[in-house]
Order: C-alpha cells, then structure tokens, then sequence
C-alpha cells in the first residue's frame, strides 16, 4: 500500500504505455497478439493486424534496440526547443517506438541508423496545467 | 458498368486569397469547369465535394448557394490530403453504378499560412512533440525518406533534386503558386526544416480549388467525345497493417496496392504511362513513390532524379505541373487539380509545359493516416 500511494503521488507517465510499477523501473509495454504476434502501443479489443477479438495481452518491451529511421527537427511549435532528433527504435524481441533521440549531437554524420539505442526513463522538463510531473523515455546511444 | 469520362475540368490559380471564402473558392473552380465542359449547373446531377478543413460545414451546399441552388444531392467528403480524389472517386462511382450520367466535382481549400500541420498528440497530459519524436509532417516524411537512405543510400543531395525539377517545372505553369527555379545549391542551402527537407523541399500551404464534370459514356457520346477524356482506373486504398505502421505511417504499401490495382483496372503497366502528378508534398516522398508506382524497380529512385528520366522531355516526367513543392497543396483541391494537369495534357492544351503526344497519365495522391487515391486517364481516340 505503501508504495502504490508513493507510485500515485509521483510523477505520472507521459503515455499509457509507459508504465510505472509499485515497485522496480519503469518501462514501455506493449498489447501483443495471441494469433499473428502483431505489438501494439494501445490496448485494443481487436487486433488490427488480423482482426482476432479479444486476442491482444500485455508484453513487457525491451529496453534495448536498434536506431530504425530518424529526422533532426529544426523547425517545430513555437516554445518547442530545436533541433531534436525525433527517432523511430525497434525494440529487441519486438516492437516499435517513436521518440527523442539523446546522446548525440544531431548531426547526420554523427548518427547512424541500425546503431544500438538503449531506453532511458526521466522526468519531462514542462509540467501539466495542474502542475503534475510527468515521467518520460528517451533513446539514447548504447555501447 | 459504363465508362466514365471528364467532360470538362479546371483549376484557379493556387494562391493566397484572404479575402475570399472557401465555397467562393470552390464555386469559381466549379463555374470554369462548367463552362469547359459546356454545361450549366441545370445539367449537373449530383455533386460532390471535397474539402477538408471546414468537413462539418456543409461546403458543397454553400458552394451551390453562389452558382445555383438546383436540389441535386451533395456528398462532403474529407479524406486528409486524399480529399480531392475521394470525391472524384464518389463521382466516379456514381457513374459507374449507374445512378447518374453527370456529376460535378469540386475540390476546394483554403489553408493560408497555415505553418506546420500535423504534431499535437492526444489530449490530457503534456504536449508530446518535441519530447517524443516529432508527429510533424515534415518530419513524419523526413523519416519515411530515411527509410529510403537506409536501404538504397539515397542522398540528401538526391531528395533535393526532386526540389530542384518540379521549381523549374512550375515556371511554365501560370497557374502554379510560384514560378521560380531553385538550383540545387539553394534548394540545399535552404532553412533545414526536419533533416533532409529544407523549406524548398517541403510542400506549399496555399488556397486553391478545382473542378470537373464527369460523365457516363452515353453522355460523353452526346457531347461528341471532342475534349473527353477517359477515366481508365480510379481505385483508392487504406493502408494495410505493416509492423511499424501506427508509430511510422506507412506510406508505400498503401500506394503499391493502389497502383497495382489501378494497372489492372486500366489493363496497362507502368511502362505506358507518359506522365505523372504524384504526391510530392515532401520532396522525400517523391522519390518514394517512383518505385511504389512501378516507374522503375526497387532501389533505383536515385538513378532515376540523377538521369533526367523524371524531368520534362524524360522517360516519364513528373509533376509537370510544379507539383505540391511549387504549385501549392491547397489539401481538398489537390486530388482534382492534378486530374486537370493530366488530362490538360492528354487534351494536347498544356502549352509550354506540352509533353508531346501524351496519351495516358496517373495521377496519386496520400492522405495521411492512411490512404492511396489513383485515377489513370487516357486520351480519347
């Protein structure tokens, strides 16, 4: 009980899959389908993949994986700090994920797709409305 | 099932018009239309609309409000960037069903300035662009040409020569947003936007419409065929779940079923296109959709900008029109104003941008989320 009003009264997760436990680290989970092993970012009743109903359960995702594809942003919404590389990872055992790549200068010299990439988890530098902290993930380079 | 034919098709000019209404936009385009196809409003036996920023507000009802209220039904259609040719589509099918022998079609935006679309998230929490990777359409292709990198070692250099043709194509267009060259150099020297499109390489927000009659081919023969032009294929697709899709849209699959599709239903290939208005609201996109359409094999898109086979007087030119790059990409009128272009061409009315002896034409466009809308023309004997 304890630690679930600790869990509460932290920061919150920036999207519903990344979840933050009671107790250990947090991660990214994914819905993986029982017929076609299709992963998702959201729960679903139907899989969109091959339609199976009520086929999708829980996958803890890996913290670990590979640079797929990336952008280095130069120009965004106004208060959006530039550049950032906006990066999409393929997790190991499955899955893909968009964020922010760190680590790096954002330079297309510098980063390499199919470079290892390592998932990170800190707190977000804005607040809501409410003033609530929010917990996010980044990507960065893994040796 | 009847053909279909475009009895008559028009566009304004792509600009900024802030003092004009969306639906005066669409009425414009819809009155030139009518008058090349020869035709009064009377005559028009459904229209649809398409337009995507004002979906709800009914813009076709209003569009007749300015050019004659004659109780024929109106469908509004909204499909992203595929708007346009969604109508057309809807019109298409009409026809084909045998429900109408003349329709109109309207396709109508009115975007402005309107800067960066795309991004946001989903609602309650904190904004996530910029802290999860960006939902930016100028990124969002950015990273659908890296794909392209990553396979085939497609250059920066390269993406910015799509730039370099549809700018130089568009100064022969009057009706193109802008009609300047842009050498490579400063094409790639241009404000980095989302590495690896600079400003020059990513699309116009403009306003803009266009319009066309279509008819069944009963009608067309009473109109003594002169200026029709046929409709050979018109197929519109979803994106099929591909592994990345939901976090990376998946713009590819999407467009190889459509083209697929489309070559089947027009019972021809690649290979006997003439020209090309594809969907270049990213100059990364382009290169994409010359292996998705089949106007060369995988991992040759490169070779294809570097050869010249894409310019006017190559193999097959692309976006001669200017494209979405230089002509603008007013959303809602996109998929009907590059049917125009195609069949200008197919008419032999182009002008100095003529490619000579056009007889067949595909026009493509994406909306993303997803989908694929292509029509083929032909050229009537």
């Amino acid at each position: 009980m304890a630690e679930k009003a600790a869990a509460a009264s932290g920061p919150r997760p920036v999207v519903p899959y990344l979840k933050i436990p009671g107790v250990g680290d947090p991660y990214l989970e994914g819905q993986q389908c029982g017929k076609c092993q299709a992963i998702l970012l959201k729960q679903a009743g139907v899989c969109p993949s091959c339609g199976a109903r009520g086929s999708l359960s829980a996958k803890r995702l890996s913290n670990r994986g590979e640079l797929y594809v990336y952008s280095i942003v130069y120009r965004s919404f106004p208060g959006i700090q530039t550049p950032y590389v906006s990066a999409i990872v393929d997790l190991e055992g499955g899955g893909t994920v968009k964020g922010n790549l760190i680590g790096i200068e954002p330079d297309p010299e510098k980063i390499k797709m199919g470079m290892p990439i390592e998932v990170v988890y800190e707190k977000a530098p804005q607040r809501d409305a409410e003033g609530n902290e929010y917990l996010t993930y980044y990507f960065q380079p893994r040796s | 099932m009847s053909d279909v034919y475009i009895a008559g098709i028009d566009m304004i000019k792509f600009g900024r018009y802030p003092d004009r209404s969306v639906p005066s936009l669409g009425a414009e385009a819809a009155l030139l239309a009518l008058d090349d196809a020869g035709m009064k409003i009377q005559d028009m036996e459904a229209l649809y609309c398409g337009n995507l920023m004002q979906a709800a507000a009914m813009v076709g009802q209003r569009i007749l409000q300015e050019i004659g209220m004659t109780g024929i039904p109106v469908t509004n259609s909204a499909n992203a960037c595929a708007t346009g040719a969604t109508a057309l589509r809807g019109a298409w099918t009409a026809i084909k069903a045998g429900v109408h022998d003349v329709v109109l079609v309207v396709g109508v935006e009115q975007l402005g300035r309107a800067g960066l679309l795309g991004g946001g998230g989903g609602g309650g929490g904190i904004p996530t662009e910029g802290l999860l990777g960006s939902g930016l359409m100028p990124a969002v292709f950015a990273e659908a040409g890296m794909e392209h990198t990553r396979k085939y070692g497609t250059s920066f250099a390269q993406f910015a020569k799509v730039a370099v043709k549809n700018h130089q194509h568009s100064t022969k267009n009057p009706k193109a947003m802008y009609q300047k060259e842009t050498p490579l150099e400063e094409v790639m020297g241009a404000e980095m936007i989302s590495y690896p499109n600079t400003k020059l390489m990513c699309s116009v927000n403009v306003d803009g419409a266009a319009a066309a009659v279509l008819v069944s081919e009963r009608k067309a023969r009473q109109l003594g065929m002169r200026r029709c032009v046929k409709i050979a294929a018109s197929v519109l697709t979803t994106d099929p779940y591909t592994p990345r899709d939901l976090v990376m849209p998946d713009v590819n699959t999407c467009t190889r079923l459509a083209a697929k599709q489309a070559y089947e239903q027009a019972g021809i290939g690649p290979d006997d296109v003439n020209l090309v208005e594809l969907h270049d609201c990213f100059a990364t996109a382009e290169i994409l959709h010359y292996e998705n359409l089949g106007l060369c094999g995988d991992g040759e898109a490169g070779k294809l900008i570097d050869e010249g086979d894409v310019w006017h007087g190559g193999r097959v030119p692309v976006n001669v029109s200017g494209g979405l790059l230089s002509k603008g990409h007013p959303l809602g009128a996109t998929g009907v104003a590059n049917v125009y272009e195609v069949a200008t061409h197919l008419r032999g009315e182009a002008g100095a941008r003529q490619v000579e002896g056009a007889k067949v034409g595909l026009t493509h466009v994406i909306g993303l989320g997803s989908c694929c809308g292509i029509h083929v023309l032909e050229k009537v004997s």
